[in-house]
């Protein structure tokens, strides 16, 4: 279509004035049973989420995926139905999820209905009893979530480029094989609930239209029955990248491959962060970097590729990640370690930077703007030990990163000398024009 | 002993509309509980449009709106909108197609701007066209061609149950129409469809009423006018013959299967609608649920089992002729046929000796409370209400969701289950070519 350009062309309005950064009104407790609990007031919808944190590292894989398949499958005084029929009549519900760091129960419900939330999740967290059945019938059904999980080229990328990363790391391996969830049963289920479903050290985080401190009043009612000390474990920090050869893992047929970059990272305190977070915006975390401009925007090669930062407990890593053509992965993989090298080579232009900046700090509001974004960003902080005061710390860092500390930054950890680097793959297709840019290693799936 | 049922809360949200001379709606929602605000247009054209020989169009359209347009370059729209802090998208529907932002509130300006100037024209040439034909084939080797259980059951399941092409062709698109699509198609599509009459603008969040109403006079004010086209006739017949079809999925581990039934128009009959809306929940929502209970935890002749209204789970932004959808995850060997009688069995009981006690109360807490979290991110009540304005001219209805589902009666959830006959029923089974 001709569009016909009008003769002065309107300008771009600019921006009003940056709204300063408002924590909600929150209040902190911890109970005589070790547990902390937050409490934080956004009364928008007549709704409370709730999410409780507790330490997880170093508990056995199959037995800790099981758990939390399991753990809301009754009690000595509810079935799973009634657990589950209990929380609904409130406008309730509850899940359980886990990772390398943490066990994970999270929920909404009508706010009208959080005494009773809580009283149930006591029930569970103080009496939960695996009933065979039912941890038969959950343990067929995590099984069969794990074979469709390993043949999405997603999952399978990431299973080998965590293999990559952390060698004998415990973050190497984060899901179990079928045989091995297939050898548990409930009672190294309550063993294992017995030693890690505990309060000390477990952070339970409430975000609703509340008053915090009532709030804290009743889930120390609620909680204060849950007892038992902390699993102090040896989780040790992670292994620095050891770059290498591209690992190609072979996916035969695949119409994609799976593109992963790990580069490395520090944690939210560090005195990087920043720096380093405006740095890999500018590289790809976000629509408007250099990466997407460049591989989607420009070339074609790949619909969403994305970059981001990762904090766990015994460390941060970067990892980009695209799909891209099976014809275009050689190129795809040029233009990518050119984006890093020329941002670890040249400093970022201003209007980037400032660009990036605007994005870090508008992102942030928006996170704190609702209940759910709320607790969950409350929890993860909580869980790397701050409180949302941290915000306001992390805004100002934000605010006052120069150009040369982005470029310092970029220098430091984006350079792809660094990088480890795995693809998921057609080999057959796609190992020699990988092979002309760099040195491949190729694995079957 | 009867149970005591949950009082269902009910949202405030302010609404003021109004239409400019140039034909553009307008829904405004103020909140100024969080320094930030939603902006959505949203253009009453969607899948079901598409042109024979054009599947897929309206998608590829979608992200020409994004390519630049009057004032400003390739880039600039998204660099604009982050630029400010925000995050922006838009996706495309059956019914309609949506563009969105959520900022920090003071960009309210510049958003405005930036969806004005693509209203007035976006750049269609033929470089951003091939680049975008590259990068939705991407976007379909991602959500289909490379993973399991792709377009399953929302691409898949419309041919068997439909047999006009706007309500039964992927959506998606083929290849071969998306290579074949010219600018010359897209400037039709947008003189036609994109017209200032046939939008809707909705801005929710921290603004002024006053302030906002001004800036949108300014910027959308000059828009050319066009008139909305006359919209197409896309009802169909019910079924009265079951469909069942299947087909291999060469990288599924376990076999699958939906089944949908039509339901009535969820515009027309709204009262007769919303038990449909409710009885999917009964079924499916969580362990507590009747399917669940006796699929998933009884017989363990399932895995994983889900229970919608619309082919893309959309219950309130979608037109007639729609349907409710089950579907399940079967273990492996499972069997689709057993499945799909135990589903009609499990109907008929219900329909015959109607919910327990509690059964229906708690499943309507449980909605309401996903009703109302749904509208707790600012830019979820611009998008929700900018579609009720456009297909009901009711965008407070948002308000009222929550109470409307909460009146649902035990009588009403019966009737509906009675409806859902196997001769009613389009299913499609998912064969899993990739167990091992």
């Amino acid at each position: 279509m001709t569009t016909t350009l009008p003769a002065a062309p309107r300008a771009l309005p600019p921006l009003g004035p940056n709204r300063r950064l408002k924590l909600p009104k929150q209040a902190e407790r911890t109970l005589a049973n070790g547990l902390t609990v937050i409490a934080v007031r956004r009364p928008a919808v007549p709704l409370v989420e709730l999410r409780l944190w507790m330490p997880f590292g170093r508990a056995h894989l199959a037995r800790g995926a099981m758990l939390a398949q399991t753990v809301l499958s009754g009690t000595e005084t509810h079935t799973a139905t009634q657990i589950a029929a209990e929380l609904q009549r409130v406008g309730g519900g509850l899940s359980a999820g886990v990772d390398p760091d943490r066990l994970m129960l999270s929920g909404a419900s009508l706010v009208t209905g959080l005494d009773r939330m809580l009283e149930i999740l006591a029930d569970v967290l103080t009496g939960a009893t695996y009933p065979t059945d039912w941890v038969d019938t959950e343990r067929d059904r995590l099984v069969d979530r794990i074979q469709v999980a390993q043949s999405q080229p997603a999952h399978l990328a990431r299973t080998a480029l965590l293999k990559r990363i952390y060698g004998r790391h415990p973050y190497a391996v984060q899901t179990p094989e079928p045989d091995q969830v297939r050898a548990i049963r409930p009672p190294a289920l309550r063993k294992l609930h017995a030693e890690r479903v505990r309060p000390a050290e477990a952070v339970l985080v409430l975000v609703g239209d509340f008053q915090p401190e009532r709030v804290l009043d009743g889930a120390e009612t609620a909680l204060s029955a849950w007892t038992g000390e902390g699993h102090p474990v040896d989780l040790p920090p992670a292994p620095a990248l050891q770059p290498g050869p591209l690992l190609l893992v072979d996916r035969p047929g695949s119409v994609q491959s799976s593109l992963r970059i790990a580069l490395p990272a520090v944690p939210r305190t560090h005195p990087d962060h920043a720096a380093l977070q405006l740095a890999n915006l500018v590289f790809g975390g976000y629509f408007s970097s250099r990466w997407t401009e460049n591989i989607r925007e420009d070339k074609g090669y790949t619909y969403g590729p994305y970059s981001a930062i990762e904090h766990s407990v015994a460390g941060s890593v970067l990892i980009a990640a695209a799909e891209v053509a099976t014809e275009v992965t050689g190129p795809a993989l040029l233009e990518t370690t050119y984006e890093l090298g020329r941002l670890a080579s040249l400093p970022p232009k201003p209007d980037e930077l400032e660009q990036a900046r605007q994005y870090a700090l508008g992102t942030l509001q928006l996170g704190m703007s609702t209940q759910a974004g709320l607790a969950s960003l409350t929890s993860a902080y909580a869980g790397n030990g701050l409180r949302l005061d941290f915000l306001a710390e992390h805004a100002a860092r934000l605010a006052a990163a120069t150009v040369d500390d982005v470029a310092a930054a970029a220098a430091r950890y984006l350079a792809p000398a660094h990088a480890v680097t795995v693809v998921l793959g057609d080999a057959e297709r796609v190992a020699a024009p990988l092979a002309a840019l760099t040195p491949v290693r190729v694995e079957s799936a | 002993m009867p149970t005591r049922r949950a009082r269902i809360p009910a949202t405030k949200y302010p609404v003021e509309r109004f239409t400019l001379d140039n034909g553009l709606r307008v829904v405004l929602t103020p909140d100024r509980s969080a320094p930030v605000i939603g902006v959505a247009v949203v253009y009453d054209v969607g899948i079901r449009s598409e042109p024979e020989g054009r599947t897929g169009f309206a998608h590829l359209f979608e992200h020409l709106m994004f390519q630049g347009s009057e004032n400003l370059e390739k880039l600039a729209h998204f660099r604009h909108v982050q630029g400010a802090g925000g995050t922006f998208n838009g996706s495309t529907h059956l019914d309609y197609t949506d563009y969105f932002e959520t900022l920090p509130s003071n960009a309210l300006e510049r958003a405005l701007f930036l969806e004005a100037d693509r209203m007035r024209g976006p750049r269609l040439t033929e470089e951003n066209l091939r680049n975008q034909v590259d990068v939705v084939k991407e976007e379909i080797r991602v959500n289909v061609l490379n993973r399991p259980y792709g377009g399953f059951p929302w691409l898949t399941l419309p041919p068997v149950m439909f047999d006009t092409f706007p309500n039964a062709h992927d959506g998606y698109g083929s290849f071969d129409d998306l290579e074949s699509a010219t600018v010359a198609d897209a400037a039709d599509f947008f003189r036609r469809y994109y017209a200032s009459g046939n939008a809707v603008l909705a801005v929710s969040g921290d603004v002024d009423v006053a302030e906002a109403t001004e800036l949108i006079e300014r910027h959308f004010g000059d828009v050319p006018a066009r008139p909305a086209p006359d919209r197409p006739d896309f009802t169909e017949p019910d079924l009265t013959v079951e469909r069942r079809t299947s087909y291999t999925d060469k990288l599924a581990p376990l076999p699958a299967v939906a089944g949908a039934w039509r339901v009535p128009d969820p515009i027309g009959d709204f009262a007769n609608y919303l038990p449909y809306v409710v009885l999917a929940e009964v079924l499916t929502d969580g362990d507590a649920s009747r399917l669940v209970e006796r699929l998933v935890q009884r017989d363990r002749s399932v895995t994983a089992l889900g229970g919608y209204l619309g082919f893309m789970g959309d219950p309130f932004d979608v037109r007639d002729p729609t349907a409710l959808l089950l579907q399940a995850h079967l273990p492996p060997g499972g069997d689709v046929d057993k499945v799909l009688r135990t589903i009609d069995e499990e109907l008929d009981r219900l329909a015959t000796d109607g919910l327990t006690d509690g059964e229906l109360a708690r499943t309507q807490a449980r909605m309401a409370t996903h009703l109302l979290r749904d509208t707790d991110a600012v830019l979820g009540r611009a998008l929700q209400m900018a579609v009720l304005e456009q297909q009901r001219g009711e965008p407070g209805l948002l308000n009222e969701l929550p109470r409307l589902v909460g009146e649902v009666t035990d009588e009403q959830v019966r009737a509906a289950a009675a409806t859902l006959r196997p001769e009613r029923r389009a299913a499609i089974e998912v064969i899993a070519g990739g167990a091992r």
